[in-house]
């Protein structure tokens, strides 16, 4: 029910697609929809819903027990819930660790690393231990090691929930200021209204499990988009929106 | 004698050593003021604790015994005169721990060695955690001091069979602390390594291994603890080959001659303090810049 206007060039396809855990557990059913490059797709929905799921069965590492899934799963990059640096390595080597396991020459993950650590205005740490980074910081060295293989699919598993609200908007800004950038294809699940509105595209509401998309709220906001919008009566009428469609699915 | 120096920098009150704690002050001169101020508020206490057992153990052997008893508990100068002053003495209890830290450093490495890679085997796949580990419990459990004379009967009492007896007391805690720190890598860092192809490979060399460095040395360091008293057990139910400290330990108890019988305890123990303590500064080293176990001074 739930595509809108399919764009010619899709990065990644769900067609129907269902999950029942082999211990009975229906955590997703029938989800269908679509993204390609440009697009960054929000999906919100109260906890346990299979949002994380969605994610996990989009990079390969679980397999739908129903429908058909459509991405190039070595052109996804998975950003998770903490920042899963290894602790014995220091940022930029911390950053080129994907390139190393794609087997990608010395010299050439360096330069990798040096531009992503620069997207990310990580300059001067990198030779920072992790215990010594800011939850903020460990988060954007996480997205630094993900932009390195420049993918085409970009997952984000409530990538900043854990963070306080100040950090978590400045790099709300700084994702999107990625986003209008590299312009990949985003799938990002949250469980905040404003973040998903203030983020994306489309922002599609679940419902509790198993797991359906109950709305495909559309957010027309041009990008690059100013902090400032959040604070805009048409931004408080599009999150209400998003949030009604949340409640009604109790 | 006592150098006490004003802790100007931070103004709060310097320390006072106690008085009798004389002569055992650390060498004046070396580091700031503030340092030698640190240095002696760690070291006070315990010295305070030392004097404190060196008088109740003076009373016990002046008060409490008499004369023709005093063997029982000889006082600590007479230890230090009759163990430590008198080279014979000395010497031969000295080449007994040297024979002793020999079998206990080669018993260590080898259960090093041999916990480390039966754990990583046993990490890699079900089947041969559930075929082996059933027996390292065993060897954990079954009281070793019986087994030991066996040990001397198969393989003779030589240097090799008290090897053996080191390496079996001491090689469980390297195997499940290994065990363990090898299954406690992150969950979604074994996603992260699985979505982008890590072979087995490279996940043990790059994930499993050093997430697991912090437990492996706490199974280092329990188990150099052990090696010393393995050593110390086999050597002390082998009577031929060059005599331990263990076979000391017992010809000492035989003929009454406990000055020696305490100092021979005295450097089993320092042995055993030295080989664990210097696994933990190892470790202090190698794990201090990432992990927190390694942030305290050892």
């Amino acid at each position: 029910m739930a595509t809108t206007s399919a764009p010619t060039d899709t990065s990644l396809r769900f067609d129907h697609v269902s999950m029942v855990f082999p211990d009975g557990t229906h955590a997703v059913d029938d989800v269908t929809f679509s993204l390609g490059p440009g697009e960054l797709v929000s999906v919100v929905g109260p906890s346990g819903c299979g949002k994380s799921t969605l994610l996990r069965i989009a990079s390969g590492l679980a397999t739908a027990s129903g429908g058909q899934v459509e991405v190039d799963t070595g052109d996804v990059g998975y950003v998770f819930q903490d920042a899963t640096l290894l602790p014995w390595r220091n940022v930029q080597a911390n950053v080129e660790l994907l390139a190393e396991l794609h087997g990608v020459p010395k010299d050439e993950r360096r330069r990798l690393a040096a531009e992503a650590i620069e997207l990310v205005w990580l300059q001067g740490f990198e030779r920072q231990m992790p215990r010594r980074l800011s939850g903020g910081m460990k988060m954007r060295v996480s997205l630094a090691r993900s932009l390195t293989l420049k993918p085409g699919v970009f997952l984000f598993d409530e990538p900043f929930g854990a963070l306080d609200e100040i950090t978590r908007e400045k790099l709300n800004d700084e994702l999107l200021r990625l986003f209008d950038s590299q312009r990949f294809a985003g799938l990002f699940v949250t469980h905040s209204v404003s973040e998903a509105v203030f983020l994306s595209t489309r922002v599609l509401v679940m419902s509790p499990r198993p797991g359906r998309i109950l709305a495909d709220v559309p957010v027309p906001f041009p990008y690059p988009r100013a902090p400032e919008l959040r604070f805009t009566p048409e931004f408080a009428a599009l999150a209400g929106e998003v949030s009604a469609a949340l409640r009604g699915s109790r | 004698m006592t150098t006490v120096l004003p802790d100007a920098t931070t103004g709060s009150p310097p320390e006072e050593p106690a008085p009798e704690a004389g002569g055992q002050q650390p060498a004046s001169g070396a580091g700031s003021p503030r340092r030698n101020g640190s240095r002696l508020a760690t070291l006070v206490p315990p010295l305070g604790v030392l004097a404190v057992v060196l008088g109740i153990w003076n009373a016990f052997s002046y008060v409490l015994l008499e004369e023709d008893q005093r063997f029982l508990m000889p006082p600590p100068h007479k230890v230090v005169q009759v163990g430590i002053l008198d080279t014979e003495n000395l010497t031969e209890i000295l080449r007994g721990l040297w024979q002793t830290t020999q079998v206990a450093l080669v018993g260590l490495a080898i259960s090093i060695v041999l916990g480390t890679l039966l754990a990583v085997a046993m990490s890699q796949a079900r089947w041969v955690e559930r075929s082996i580990y059933p027996y390292a419990v065993v060897l954990q459990t079954i009281p070793i001091i019986a087994l030991v004379p066996l040990i001397g009967f198969w393989f003779d009492f030589n240097f090799r069979s008290r090897v053996i007896v080191c390496v079996t007391i001491s090689l469980f805690p390297i195997i499940t602390n290994t065990l363990f720190g090898l299954k406690s890598a992150d969950r979604q860092l074994h996603d992260l390594f699985t979505l982008h192809g890590a072979s087995r490979s490279t996940r043990l060399r790059k994930l499993l291994l050093p997430a697991a460095l912090p437990a492996i040395f706490t199974g280092f360091r329990i188990s150099a603890g052990l090696s010393v008293i393995g050593a110390i057990v086999g050597d002390f139910f082998f009577r031929q080959g060059d005599p331990g400290i263990g076979r000391l330990l017992d010809v000492y108890r035989n003929r009454l001659e406990s000055e020696e019988l305490f100092t021979a305890i005295f450097f089993s123990s320092l042995l055993g303090l030295v080989v664990f303590w210097g696994f933990g500064f190892l470790a202090h080293r190698l794990l201090r810049s990432w992990h927190d176990s390694a942030g305290g001074d050892h």
